[in-house]
């Protein structure tokens, strides 16, 4: 008989890890160069003109709104591409006929895409690091923000994988709603500077206090009070938990 | 005793398909059990059912007695299913691929039998390779070594030599058959008949979604084929005595029904008494083949 056993997970966990970390150089080097060209080119051509926080530099007020841009963009893409790959290549059955349960599925997969957004968020704070030394004042805040948008995303990116049935359609999720969403969450300027009509947009946008949380951790300084950003950004995580364990549990797309 | 495969009643449809259509049976602890049926008669859809891939919209299905959605782990533990398309991880070797699928049933420590599927399988020499550079067939090797990580009771082979080279073939059934020697059920779907008759103690045809037979192959075998006796006789005709349910086949050639092997000497002494001259003969077994196209006819829609 079967000796007695333990949970899957970390099993899973392990594989999703080893999954990107195996091809790191386009999953985390790759992401990094991209945040350090977006650095140079708008630190570069903007230093001059811009001044969003008193006594903050243009490039320093970047770096954080780019790290947390890059984590939130990473943790989506493990999730998402891990799924619809072995769902196309038909993989995903070694996943489905074990005996994990629908939570330690979720759990594997998200646990690893925030590990990947994080590993990346690292990877641009450690590149940047010669280029300007930033504060981080709140360092807690920092580890919070970037906790809760690397599983917000990471979730989504789960949602995209079960709901995608080609390569294409998740392309169109993450251009269409993840990239717009993530490059109008304040990243390159303050919400302040906008039209009053694109700050109420910006502000049903749940990447945004992320990305504005974030940035407190680093200068003590946002558009928003932290707390009410971490507490709206939780939400958003905990309501997309909610849709994606009940994805799986019923077997969406999955479990034919 | 418990049932190694129970399903009472599934039913699936998929879109305008009835894929599944009240299917009952029961697979005994032991047995070596073939599903049998021609494309689309639902055989992938009922593995799939037992190993969680696919939930029915109706019935029950349950693995050493363990019901399939409410005491999934339990059913899943209990159940290697060997899929039909050849699929792998690119990201891994061989071994990595085995000590995963080990552990996502919570197994640790599992070396030593996964070093034995390695060898049993023809895959120690691979072991590290990654599985992208691997041929279909040895591809296949592993995917039943993945099914058989976990060592359970029941083996599901859903088509596995499909497109598989014969010394693949023949070690493949060979490990098997110990498998089923050593107590493990194994319930097998195969185009190939012959592998069935050859293997498998008792036969369920499905067609359309239902089971259109359900016996032991003896019993198949006697009740919807014959074993024939086929002379060729030179220059002379057949006696009356033996015109009973012959056939003429041309050139020669008749087709005689032999209830009993024991009979074949009284109709040869019969031929000789009525001065036909035997030219040529053979005695051919009952075979699958026969009763699969028979009740595949009768059973037409």
């Amino acid at each position: 008989m079967v000796p007695a056993v333990r949970s899957g997970f970390p099993t899973l966990l392990r594989k999703e890890v080893m999954r990107f970390w195996k091809v790191s150089f386009q999953t985390v080097a790759a992401p990094v160069l991209t945040t350090l060209l977006y650095l140079l080119v708008f630190g570069h051509a903007l230093a001059a003109h811009v001044q969003v926080f008193p006594g903050v530099s243009y490039v320093e007020f970047l770096i954080p709104g780019l790290a947390m841009m890059a984590i939130l963009q990473n943790a989506f893409a493990n999730s998402s591409s891990s799924i619809i790959q072995s769902k196309v290549t038909g993989n995903m059955v070694f996943i489905l006929l074990p005996p994990l349960s629908p939570v330690e599925i979720f759990g594997a997969y998200l646990l690893a895409s925030m590990v990947r957004g994080l590993v990346v968020g690292m990877g641009v704070f450690a590149a940047t690091l010669w280029l300007v030394p930033l504060p981080m004042k709140e360092p807690l805040w920092v580890l919070a923000f970037a906790t809760v948008g690397s599983g917000m995303l990471g979730t989504m990116g789960i949602i995209a994988g079960i709901w995608s049935e080609k390569f294409d359609q998740l392309a169109a999720f993450q251009n269409f709603f993840v990239l717009p969403l993530t490059f109008l969450a304040g990243a390159f300027y303050s919400v302040h500077t906008l039209p009053p009509f694109w700050q109420a947009v910006s502000r049903l946008n749940p990447f945004f206090y992320a990305v504005d949380g974030f940035r407190y951790g680093f200068f003590a300084q946002s558009d928003v009070a932290p707390a009410a950003s971490l507490a709206i950004a939780t939400a958003a995580f905990a309501a997309l938990s909610l849709i994606t364990l009940q994805l799986l549990r019923s077997g969406y797309k999955l479990r034919h | 005793m418990t049932a190694a495969v129970e399903v009472h009643d599934l039913a699936k449809r998929y879109g305008r398909v009835q894929a599944l259509d009240g299917v009952s049976l029961a697979v005994e602890q032991g047995e070596f059990f073939a599903l049998l049926g021609p494309n689309g008669a639902g055989k992938t859809t009922l593995i799939s059912v037992l190993g969680g891939l696919a939930h029915a919209d109706t019935g029950r299905a349950s693995v050493m007695g363990h019901d399939v959605r409410t005491d999934f782990r339990a059913a899943r533990r209990a159940v290697g299913i060997v899929p039909q398309e050849v699929v792998f991880d690119p990201f891994f070797s061989v071994r990595e691929t085995l000590e995963l699928q080990s552990g996502y049933f919570g197994l640790r420590d599992n070396g030593a039998w996964i070093d034995e599927l390695l060898e049993r399988l023809g895959l120690a020499s691979k072991a590290s390779a990654n599985m992208r550079s691997l041929s279909g067939g040895m591809k296949r090797r592993v995917m039943v070594a993945q099914a058989l990580v976990h060592r359970p009771p029941v083996i599901v082979l859903d088509e596995p030599t499909a497109g598989v080279d014969v010394e693949l073939r023949q070690s493949l059934w060979a490990f098997v058959r110990d498998l089923n020697a050593a107590g493990h059920t194994i319930l097998l779907t195969t185009h190939y008949l012959e592998e069935a008759q050859q293997l498998c103690s008792r036969i369920a045809m499905m067609r359309d979604g239902r089971i259109v037979a359900l016996d032991s192959t003896e019993r198949l075998l006697a009740a919807f084929s014959e074993r024939v006796l086929r002379v060729k006789l030179d220059g002379s005709t057949l006696p009356a005595s033996l015109a009973a349910g012959s056939v003429d086949e041309g050139e020669g050639w008749w087709r005689l029904p032999v209830p009993d092997v024991a009979h074949v000497e009284g109709m040869l002494a019969r031929l000789r008494e009525a001065g036909a001259s035997v030219g040529n003969l053979e005695v051919s077994e009952p075979e699958l083949e026969e009763v699969f196209v028979r009740i595949m006819r009768e059973t037409a829609r």
